[in-house]
């Protein structure tokens, strides 16, 4: 609601309205939701990793420089989303902008790492329908994929909205919560990382 | 595809219904236009993001379809009234209790429940709407449109007939060829979206509305089991999507989830379905339990017994909702120790539940009762509630089940949670809150018909059940032999489900008589109530709700202010501009992309899927570049409001 409220000056923009504050306690909970989406997907990815029929094990395509490669790319992302949200904080709208734009392209490096690695894996002889387990792996893989596509078309859509409008506590609460989001993603990462491809080698190479 | 594919040919009664649906079509496209009706339509109900509006539609939507649901269930009946009926053939049978299923739970227990929640929850916390109106109308219409999607497939493309359950590989493609179980899948997909929306929406209402003074243990106890069903709905319904998502991708891109084929693995499909589906049960029976509360407490005189009891056995049944699902299947290869996990889990829900039971009944004691017709539908569900309870409990016990499982015993078990729990729930609901909806009282007369009718009715349907089930009647066929020696039973029951019907059709007859007839309330006060909708000095609030936000005292706030005659007047000095959110197109239009979208998936067709995906982001993008801060009614406004009622 837009009447006058009265703040303590540390209270960040983003805050400083009701509908800003009802957001971003939506958004976490929609959060909730999402990890119970994930770890349906994870618990599917699971049961499934060894069902492999006739076609490759998960851990005999996977190779280590691509993941490393889509790791750093991504978990940087999210260290200087961070500072987006911190020169936002700053009421700093080009540091925001610059960062955000720095985010945006780190992001659209792991998506076409991401891409490659999932065209190799098609020229290998792996794709949704070889089994369930690389069924498993594509939903679960490309879902957090599809996840960080979204997130760069919603980024750039609230910072055109923020180059326009300045920061405002509407504007300002859609950044952060994009952030929030952007780093949810990153930790989705982290788990597909350890129990996908860490468990995924380890079990094929011993 | 030829026409004769894509439209379902061959049978009479569909050609019927044909002929039923384009007649009702043009009935309401003439009654529209030549009453000038259109421009009504669009700005009163198609852009409304009032949550009373809202809930009327979901009313409405969730009684059409009762009517669709109970026309399959009496086709049931009629089939299986007498041996080897030539009434319906297997594949036709096998259709409607699919869609049965699935529209009495899907589309309607939980808009009818949802409906009422979004009608009375934020009247009884002190608001003047939800936390997000906008979303609220969003999650309204993309339940409407997946409940219309879902429901064209028995006149286009054939309906879906593995059943609600659509087990795998009963659902795959080689055993449900056709886009029927497609239906299902994005049906149910795009209206899961509406309800997990709905579930943020509500909490985030409930956590964050309430008005000043209304602490956490001051909330009614709807309030309280609408809340612990949102939590419910946000872990839960995540699950159905994923598997939706993935029979999907089995049936339309090839993977192999739940096939036989590629090593997928059916019975996971299974237990995501259940993961979901029990924690689903409670969805739909916590806010019964809501609604009973209210009704008992308000018609014994009295302040609800046990209250704080009454939270903590509904947080119990809310934690144990997810820890039960393999109950669902003992006999499909668990094992005697996982069997018997979910053997005690099972049997430990029935714990809270009769805690609740027994809270209910001491409410009563030495209340002074009024035998109204909300509190004759909760006298109702108690005794036939507990008939449902006693007999999931022998359910739950795993190596008894295998004698019960999947036979009638279970078919008359689960309806009689969910008739006399749900549904008895639903109807008493509608006719607590009626005028709150409407501004008069649907008749008590007629309305002690409905209930006299439908519950032994009921009871006539469903209690042979249990003796077809012990004698070994298995569920989901279609006819049986006349050695078998189930004919007299069935005919029972078959005479008792046209009871529930004419039942039906009474309480229609009751909305229509109650329209022209019904003395019109004069106060918001209908039943001399409790809590803070029954506030309201005018018979339907406002659309603001209320001029000026009570601050809450303690339990049965309203209550207590009456009783110490200290109700306050509103006077015009105190009032203050009220700030209040738009009206918006967009979320009908952005559900009109999903059905869009949902066909095209459906049918294969993935050009007119892309269409509809890109309408769907393109209205999301209108909306995210949309500022608008909503509008202010004026003082003068509000006054002239408050004093015409008056």
């Amino acid at each position: 609601m837009a009447h006058a409220e009265t703040h303590d000056p540390n209270t960040p923009l983003e805050y400083r309205s009701e509908i800003g504050r009802l957001n971003i306690l939506g958004f976490w909970i929609f959060l909730g939701a999402e990890i119970a989406l994930f770890s349906t997907l994870f618990a599917t990815y699971m049961v499934l990793t060894h069902r492999i029929a006739d076609g490759p094990a998960l851990g005999e395509l996977f190779e280590v420089k691509s993941l490393l490669i889509q790791t750093f790319l991504l978990l940087t992302s999210s260290f200087t989303c961070g500072l987006a949200v911190h020169e936002m904080r700053r009421h700093n709208v080009k540091g925001l902008i610059t960062w955000m734009v720095v985010t945006l392209g780190l992001g659209l490096g792991f998506l076409y790492f991401e891409i490659q690695e999932f065209l190799h894996f098609i020229h290998e002889g792996a794709n949704i329908g070889t089994s369930a387990a690389w069924s498993g792996f594509f939903i679960l893989v490309g879902t957090h994929g599809a996840h960080v596509t979204f997130g760069i078309f919603w980024v750039t859509m609230v910072l055109i909205q923020v180059a326009k409008r300045g920061l405002t506590p509407a504007t300002s609460a859609k950044v952060f919560i994009t952030s929030l989001y952007w780093h949810f993603l990153d930790v989705v990462w982290i788990f597909i990382f350890t129990a996908v491809y860490l468990m995924g080698m380890v079990m094929h190479h011993g | 595809m030829k026409w004769d594919e894509f439209f379902v040919t061959g049978d009479p009664m569909i050609y019927g219904a044909d002929v039923s649906i384009v007649l009702t079509m043009v009935g309401i496209l003439f009654y529209l236009t030549k009453y000038k009706k259109w421009k009504w339509l669009w700005d009163e109900w198609l852009t409304t993001v009032d949550h009373k509006k809202l809930g009327i539609m979901y009313i409405v939507s969730a009684v059409l379809m009762l009517f669709r649901g109970g026309v399959d269930a009496l086709l049931m009946r009629t089939q299986l009234a007498v041996p080897e009926a030539k009434f319906l053939d297997s594949q036709h049978y096998n259709e409607i209790f699919t869609t049965h299923g699935t529209i009495m739970i899907i589309f309607m227990a939980m808009p009818f429940l949802i409906g009422l929640i979004n009608v009375v929850v934020p009247l009884q916390i002190g608001a003047r709407d939800v936390a997000y109106p906008y979303l609220n109308a969003v999650s309204f219409w993309t339940f409407f449109i997946g409940a219309m999607l879902f429901n064209i497939s028995f006149v286009i493309g054939g309906s879906p007939s593995a059943g609600w359950t659509s087990y795998m590989p009963l659902a795959s493609n080689e055993l449900s060829p056709g886009p029927g179980q497609n239906y299902y899948l994005l049906g149910l997909q795009i209206a899961g979206i509406g309800t997990l929306l709905t579930g943020i929406n509500f909490l985030v209402t409930i956590l964050k509305m309430r008005a000043p003074g209304m602490t956490l243990f001051r909330m009614p106890m709807f309030t309280w089991s609408s809340l612990v069903t949102m939590v419910i709905i946000i872990f839960a319904f995540p699950i159905l999507t994923v598997a939706l998502a993935l029979m999907t991708f089995d049936r339309l891109f090839g993977s192999h989830f739940f096939t036989l084929q590629g090593a997928g693995m059916d019975m996971l499909w299974a237990n995501l379905f259940w993961l979901w589906g029990h924690p689903e049960v409670y969805i739909v029976i916590l806010p019964a339990f809501g609604m009973f509360s209210e009704i008992i407490s308000t018609f014994s005189r009295k302040t609800l017994f046990g209250y704080k009891a009454m939270i903590w056995s509904m947080l119990l049944i809310a934690g144990y909702s997810f820890l039960v699902w393999v109950h669902h299947f003992f006999t499909m290869g668990s094992g005697a120790l996982v069997n018997s996990v979910f053997s005690i889990t099972t049997m430990a829900i029935g714990i809270p539940t009769g805690v609740k039971i027994f809270n209910w009944l001491f409410t009563m004691y030495r209340g002074k009762i009024q035998f109204t017709t909300p509190m004759l539908w909760s006298l109702g569900f108690i005794v036939n509630f507990v008939i449902g309870g006693v007999t999931g409990v022998m359910l739950a016990m795993a190596a008894a089940d295998y004698q019960y499982h999947n036979t009638y015993f279970l078919v008359s078990h689960f309806h009689y949670v969910l008739i006399a729990g749900t549904v008895f729930a639903c109807f008493a609901g509608l006719i607590y809150w009626y005028p709150k909806m409407f501004g008069y009282k649907l008749n008590e007369r007629i309305g002690k018909w409905v209930f006299w009718i439908f519950t032994i009715g009921f009871n006539v349907c469903f209690f042979p059940q249990y003796f077809l089930g012990l004698d070994g009647m298995p569920r989901r066929v279609y006819t049986y032999s006349e050695e078998s020696g189930w004919g007299p039973l069935n005919m029972v029951s078959t005479i008792g489900g046209f009871m529930m019907g004419i039942a039906f059709l009474v309480l229609v007859y009751n909305m229509y008589y109650s329209f022209r007839f019904a003395k019109r309330e004069t106060t918001g006060d209908a039943w001399d109530g409790r809590t803070l909708e029954w506030s309201t000095p005018t018979a339907m609030p406002p659309f603001y709700n209320f001029a000026k936000i009570p601050e809450v005292t303690g339990l049965d706030h309203f209550w207590r202010q009456k009783q110490a005659g200290k109700v306050e007047k509103l006077t015009a000095n105190e009032l203050k501009p009220i700030h209040m959110p738009s009206n918006s197109g967009v979320p009908f239009i952005m559900a009109s992309f999903f059905f869009v979208a949902g066909f095209g998936m459906v049918f294969d067709w993935m050009w007119m899927a892309i269409i509809g995906l890109v309408g769907v982001f393109g209205t999301l993008i209108y909306r995210s570049f949309e500022y608008d801060d909503g509008y202010y009614v004026s003082v003068e406004e509000i006054i002239e409001t408050e004093k015409i009622s008056k």
